[in-house]
Order: C-alpha cells, then sequence, then structure tokens
C-alpha cells in the first residue's frame, strides 16, 4: 500500500527541512520526502493543504498508556513510566509490555526500567537485563535517588551498558511531605511546601556525579528557575546533561492551586511567575532538550479531596501540542526549536528508530494546523480520565491526522 | 491621623453599603480571607448583644428553634466543640456532635461522600473541624446548608478569630489603629491567619515575632511586619498574643528544645515590660504554662484576657450561626 502526503508543509528537525512537498509511505516506511517528488500510480493522495507534516511526537513520560489521547494528540511513541501497578524492575515485565507493543500495529509503547529495586533508592535494578529486553532508559520516577553513594554507583553501572539514567530533581529530604511552591500563595493557604531550590541542589549533586563517573544524566520534569539555571551552567561546563520539562509548568504559576484546586497539583508543584517565564526561555535558547506530557489518568475519586490528600497528576497527551505551540505563537520559542523537543531529540537520547523525515525510517507522522484555533473541552477529551487544568482554555494549534507505520490512525475529520 | 477612620470604618471601601444590601453577603463561613470590613462588624455587632445574654441567669433565646446543627470534627477539640455546641443550644438549636472516632471517615468514605450523607439528612448548619487545609471549602461546596468552619489545617480558624477581635473591641474599644503582636508557631497555625486578615482588614497593625524556622516562608507579604527577637516586636505594643506550640514541634528540627523556646519566645514579666503598661495578653489555649507564657502573666487578671476569650467564643459562635440561618428564619415569618 501507498500513500501520498501531498502539499505539506514537510519540518523535519533533523535535517532542518522547512519546505513544501510531498511525503511517500509505502507499507510501513518513508521510501521518499522532499519538495520535488513525483506522486507514483495507484497511490492513495492526501492533500494536507499546507499543514505542518512533522516526524510523530515522542513523549518521554507517561504513566498510562492511553493510546487514544496519544494519537489526536500526534504523539506516535510513548515511553511508560516504572510507577505501574506492577513496578517495571525486572525483564520479563519489560518483555511483556514491549511484547504486547509490538503484536499491535497501532502505537509504539517502550516502557523505562526503574533504576533502583522496587524504586526504593536502595538496590540496582537489573539494569543490562531490562535494556536487552527493550527498556530504553532507566529511572525511579517521581522518587529520586538520594542516596549519593548508590547514585554514584548507578550511573558508573549504566555507563557500562551506555543506558541512560532518568533522575527525577528534588532533594527528597528539603521537599519533605510538601505538596506546593513555598511562596505566598502556600503560605496563605496553609499547604506544607517545597522551595525551588530543592530542584536545583539536586541538579547540581547528579551533575558532580555525572562529571566524576563520565555517564550522562537526564533531569525529567524541570519546574523552576533556579533548576534551568543549574543546568545550563552544567551545560557550559560540558557535562553530559539534558532535561525536560511539560508543558503545564510553561503554562500556569502557583497562583492555579489557589481555592484548593486539586486539579492544578502536580508533582514538581507548579511554581511562581518567574520560574515559568524561565523555562520557556530555556526552551527556547535549547536549555531544556525535550517536552514531555508526564501523562497521568486520575479518576476525580482521587481528585476531589482535600488538597492535601488528593492524587497528584494531570492528562496531558492530546493538548501537549496545542499548548506547547503558545509558546511559538508568543514569538519566544522557534517552531523548529519547539518540534525538535517532541521528536528528533528524544529518539536521539532514546537509541529509536523515528523521529526523523528520512527515507527508509518507520512512516510515523503527524499531520497538524499550526493556526487553528480551538478551545480545551475536559469532557471532549480522549483521555481515559478528564483530569486537566486546562479545561475552557483557548488554545492554537490543533493536530489533523495521525499516522503510524504509513497508516492513518486518527484523522480528525472522520 | 485622620478622624474619617474609624475602628468600624477602617477603609473609604468600607464606608459604601454593600451592593447586595445584606451586611453579611455570605452563605458560609469559611474564612476571614474574603470577608470584608463590613462583615466583620456586622457579626462582632451581633455578638456584643449575646455577651449580655450570657451573663443572665436565663441564657437561651431559642430563636433558632426548630433547626439543626451537626458538629462534625475530624479533628479531637475540646473546648471549640463545646463551645459551638453550647452556642448552638442557647439559640434553641438541635445540636448533634460528631468526632472521628464515631465517623465512618475511618472506614475510609471519601469526604464528600460524608458531606453527600450529611446533606440528605437536611441540616441548618454544619461546624466542621479538619486537619487538611482547604478541606472545609471543599465540603461546602456539596452541601445546602450553611457551613462553618472550626478549622481546617493550617488554613483558617474564623471564629477564633472572631472572638479575638471582639476580646480587643471590648477592653481597648476599638482594633484600628491598635499595635497587636501575634507570637508562636505561625507557621502550623490557623488561628495566626484568620487574626492576620481580621486584624488588618481592620485596621491594626500586625507583627508577628517568632523564630525563622516558625515562620512560612513571605509571609510579610500578607500585610504584617516580621521580627524575630521578642523585645523588639514588643516595643509598645497594645496586645499580645501568644500562640500553643505543638510538642510534636521538637521533632523535625523546628527548634532545639522546649527550654530554649522559652528563654528566648515565651512571654515572661520582663519581656513584657517593653509593650504598653495597659498591654492585653491572650492566648487561644489550651496554654502551655512555661513554655510559651509564663504562669504569673497568664493569671494576672489586668493583663490576660484568656478566660474573657473562651467566654466572647461562645457569643461569637452564636452571632455567627444566627447570622448565617437568619434566612430560614425570614422564610418563616413569611
Amino acid at each position: 500500500m501507498t500513500t501520498a502526503f501531498i502539499n505539506a508543509r514537510l519540518m523535519d528537525p533533523a535535517s532542518n527541512m522547512d519546505t513544501l512537498g510531498t511525503l511517500i509511505a509505502e507499507n510501513e516506511h518513508i521510501t521518499a520526502v522532499g519538495p520535488d517528488i513525483t506522486v507514483p500510480d495507484g497511490a492513495e493522495v492526501i492533500d494536507c493543504k499546507k499543514r505542518i507534516l512533522c516526524p510523530g511526537l515522542i513523549d518521554m513520560r507517561v504513566h498510562a498508556v492511553d493510546v487514544d489521547a496519544a494519537l489526536a494528540g500526534g504523539v506516535t511513541t510513548v515511553i511508560l513510566q516504572p510507577d505501574q501497578t506492577t513496578i517495571i524492575d525486572s525483564d520479563p515485565v519489560v518483555e511483556r509490555i514491549r511484547g504486547r507493543s509490538k503484536d499491535s500495529t497501532a502505537f509504539s509503547v517502550y516502557p523505562m526500567g526503574a533504576a533502583t529495586q522496587g524504586l526504593k533508592g536502595e538496590q540496582l535494578a537489573e539494569i543490562g537485563q531490562m535494556q536487552q529486553s527493550g527498556a530504553v532508559a532507566f529511572t525511579d520516577c517521581r522518587k529520586p535517588v538520594s542516596d549519593s553513594q548508590i547514585m554514584r554507583r548507578l550511573m558508573e553501572y549504566a555507563g557500562y551498558f551506555n543506558a541512560l539514567i532518568v533522575q527525577f530533581p528534588q532533594d527528597k529530604s528539603l521537599a519533605g511531605d510538601g505538596i506546593a511552591h513555598e511562596g505566598e500563595i502556600a503560605s496563605r493557604l496553609g499547604l506544607a511546601a517545597i522551595p525551588a531550590a530543592a530542584e536545583a541542589m539536586q541538579i547540581d549533586r547528579d551533575v558532580r556525579l555525572a562529571e566524576l563517573t563520565n555517564a550522562r544524566i537526564h533531569f525529567s520534569m524541570l519546574s523552576s528557575r533556579d533548576g534551568v539555571e543549574a543546568i545550563r551552567a552544567a551545560k557550559k561546563r560540558g557535562a553530559k546533561v539534558t532535561c525536560s520539562t511539560a508543558p503545564h509548568y510553561l503554562h500556569l504559576n502557583e497562583n492555579a492551586v489557589e481555592g484548593y484546586r486539586t486539579f492544578a497539583k502536580v508533582s514538581p508543584p507548579l511554581r511562581a511567575e518567574e520560574d515559568r517565564l524561565a523555562l520557556i526561555d530555556g526552551l527556547a535558547d535549547g536549555t531544556i532538550d525535550t517536552l514531555v506530557s508526564d501523562h497521568d489518568p486520575q479518576s476525580a475519586d482521587v481528585k476531589r479531596l482535600p488538597f492535601g490528600q488528593a492524587t497528584p497528576g494531570v492528562v496531558g497527551l492530546e493538548t501537549m501540542l496545542a499548548l506547547a505551540m503558545s509558546t511559538v505563537h508568543s514569538g519566544k520559542v522557534d517552531l523548529m526549536t519547539l518540534l525538535r523537543s517532541l521528536t528528533e531529540t528524544p529518539a536521539e537520547l532514546l537509541n529509536l528508530d523515528t523521529g526523523r523525515l528520512e527515507v527508509g525510517r518507520y512512516a510515523d507522522l503527524a499531520i497538524f494546523d499550526p493556526e487553528k484555533p480551538w478551545v480545551i473541552d475536559a469532557d471532549k477529551l480522549s483521555s481515559s480520565a478528564k483530569n486537566t487544568p486546562f479545561d475552557t482554555l483557548p488554545v492554537q494549534g490543533q493536530v489533523w491526522r495521525t499516522i503510524v507505520g504509513g497508516k492513518t490512525l486518527f484523522n480528525r475529520e472522520t | 491621623m485622620s478622624t474619617h477612620y474609624t475602628d468600624t470604618a477602617p477603609y473609604p471601601r468600607a464606608d459604601v453599603s454593600p451592593p447586595s444590601g445584606s451586611l453579611f453577603p455570605h452563605k458560609h463561613l469559611l474564612g476571614i480571607w474574603n470577608m470584608d470590613p463590613t462583615s466583620i462588624k456586622h457579626l462582632l455587632d451581633t455578638a456584643e448583644k449575646y455577651v449580655d445574654q450570657n451573663r443572665q441567669s436565663h441564657k437561651t433565646s431559642p430563636i433558632c428553634a426548630g433547626l439543626t446543627q451537626i458538629n462534625l470534627f475530624f479533628e479531637n477539640s475540646t473546648r471549640t466543640l463545646m463551645s459551638f455546641e453550647i452556642a448552638g443550644k442557647r439559640l434553641g438549636m438541635d445540636t448533634i456532635s460528631m468526632s472521628t472516632g464515631s465517623s465512618s471517615i475511618k472506614k475510609g468514605e471519601t469526604l464528600l461522600d460524608t458531606a453527600d450523607t450529611l446533606n440528605a439528612m437536611h441540616p441548618d448548619a454544619l461546624v466542621v473541624r479538619h486537619a487538611d487545609s482547604g478541606a472545609v471549602q471543599l465540603l461546602s461546596e456539596k452541601m445546602d446548608c450553611a457551613v462553618l468552619n472550626a478549622g481546617d489545617g493550617r488554613s483558617e480558624h474564623p471564629t477564633q478569630a472572631l472572638l479575638d477581635a471582639l476580646t480587643i473591641r471590648r477592653r481597648k474599644g476599638q482594633i484600628h489603629g491598635q499595635t497587636i503582636v501575634i507570637s508562636g508557631d505561625i507557621a502550623h497555625s490557623r488561628v495566626a491567619r484568620s487574626n492576620i486578615y481580621l486584624l488588618s482588614a481592620m485596621g491594626a497593625r500586625v507583627r508577628l515575632v517568632a523564630p525563622p524556622t516558625l515562620l512560612p516562608t513571605d509571609i510579610e507579604r500578607l500585610g504584617v511586619e516580621v521580627y524575630h527577637r521578642m523585645d523588639e516586636g514588643l516595643e509598645g505594643a497594645d496586645v499580645v498574643m501568644m500562640l500553643r506550640l505543638q510538642q510534636e514541634r521538637m521533632q523535625g528540627a523546628f527548634l532545639p528544645s522546649l527550654r530554649e523556646y522559652y528563654r528566648f519566645w515565651g512571654l515572661t514579666s520582663e519581656k513584657l515590660k517593653y509593650a504598653k503598661d495597659d498591654v492585653l495578653v491572650m492566648h487561644p489555649g489550651p496554654m502551655n504554662r512555661g513554655v510559651e507564657i509564663a504562669s504569673d502573666i497568664a493569671d494576672d487578671l489586668d493583663k490576660s484576657a484568656i478566660r474573657e476569650q473562651v467566654e466572647m467564643g461562645v457569643a461569637v459562635r452564636m452571632a455567627c450561626l444566627d447570622v448565617l440561618t437568619s434566612h430560614l428564619r425570614q422564610e418563616k415569618k413569611a
């Protein structure tokens, strides 16, 4: 089966291509891409009407496999976090998840393995075996590996397998039982708080360890200006460090929890306005490498509770691109830079075979209209749960089609 | 100072009658945070009349007869619970009290399910205390009747602030212009937060005195002055409110020891000399004698208003129940 996507604005961050043209997908792979491509006979022709055609988005951090939500958001590959009901800390669990993904032609799911057994931060997990079974990186997810000695050994050991360690940058003892950003709002609402310094401190320590062990490290979910500055300084020194943030940190600040709104309870907490602006700057200048959704469907049962008891987390797969596009529309972030953080960079970090518009690669594609205005409606989300803090928010930029292995799996017009 | 500003109208905006025409345009009493001086004054004025009533031999005025009041306490309390019970009974309400031990919240029921259940019993006033900040507000969203916050987490304890204000107003004549010191564990105190909002709204000058570990970040943005030394903070004070120091604060390195706390932040006669001669000493209770306050001060009837605070507590809670159920009685009349 051959499909021709004609009249598309082809954007490929890996080759810096931004041109009007055609992409041909034969069976599962890209067979031709560029401005002057002739459509072969018998091909199904899809007129993209000058919408952007880019590699399918890669989301490095989801807590649940939510295929409908992903496809509606242009995401074709998700990286499942190890904090599942059965913790992903051994190769059989990894194999099961990879097997399920290979069976379905739909969608690529890669697991991240636990960095330590049971996410307890004590004993190294079987990194080598999990890697052979298909785990793409290793993390303790929402728990930082606190013990410096264990972290050092983890990085040394992972370095031998060239495995990426993903750390949650939050100093555990300084954060304590905090649930909000330390500042005026938390003080007024009477919520236990976490200072922004907790993030920078963890980054600083782990950068030292990365330099000591010559290993690479990735920090997930930056939330503060201090964090961005710590990464910027580390990169300048030449440390092998990368990091990510999520759209809600680019869009909201601590004011969102006013009135004890638990739908805005996330971990790390939403911080001050200056932090939000620093994160956008960090994304613009490349200090922040990737954007993740941190997609975490939670039912109203665990959200409609007093703030202290409510489970943190938001759904984000479906709204990630639209929310991120606001940084482009406001002139802060270059469109190609944004797309790179969602495609090429995560593919490179995790050694994935997607994330590029290149002949021979899998035809995992997203086609979206960058200008299209729409209003986020929580009830209409495809996610399995509706815990978004962005209900009724007007946004600009909407996914039109999502193509996995050459097949259109999401089409807004049907 | 301009004579235009009085205790009852600290800001020009308070001179304007509220747009709704109601002196208390709130359905619930969740906190002082969103209350304007007119509403606060209305509650205090109403309470004043109950102070007199409570001092007579016949203390009940059954204006709320036939109404049901439920006291739901998810956190242990003796004085606040009893105060609310007495207040309800003196207004002729049918009062039922429930504490954590006997409620199904321990059986895993969520707060909103509890609210649903209670709502189906058609109470007319629900008094709630909960260990989580914001819990009472959440519960109020599901209730048809008036909800009164009897303390939620570290957030607010509005009736305590109101009874403190009533005590100050009766002793000092007015709240406006007074220099009021709040000292102790501000960080974990809902009493402190409610008092900060109320006293600043009524035009008092509020100072906080505490060791840095017991002060929340950016608290000065609420319009208070922050001190760490008692002598500096107490200088020229009209009123000193001491807060209870929870013994468990010794864990988690908030403080080294009770002995050291008493030495630097306990209220003693020597430290009190820095305040004005006619200083009023207050404490929301229960007191830790020899920790945050010396016995001789607590028992000095000229200076200490601690017993009076308890008395005002009943009157203030009667006023709150009265005002929040007044629409029910108007319906009855019509």
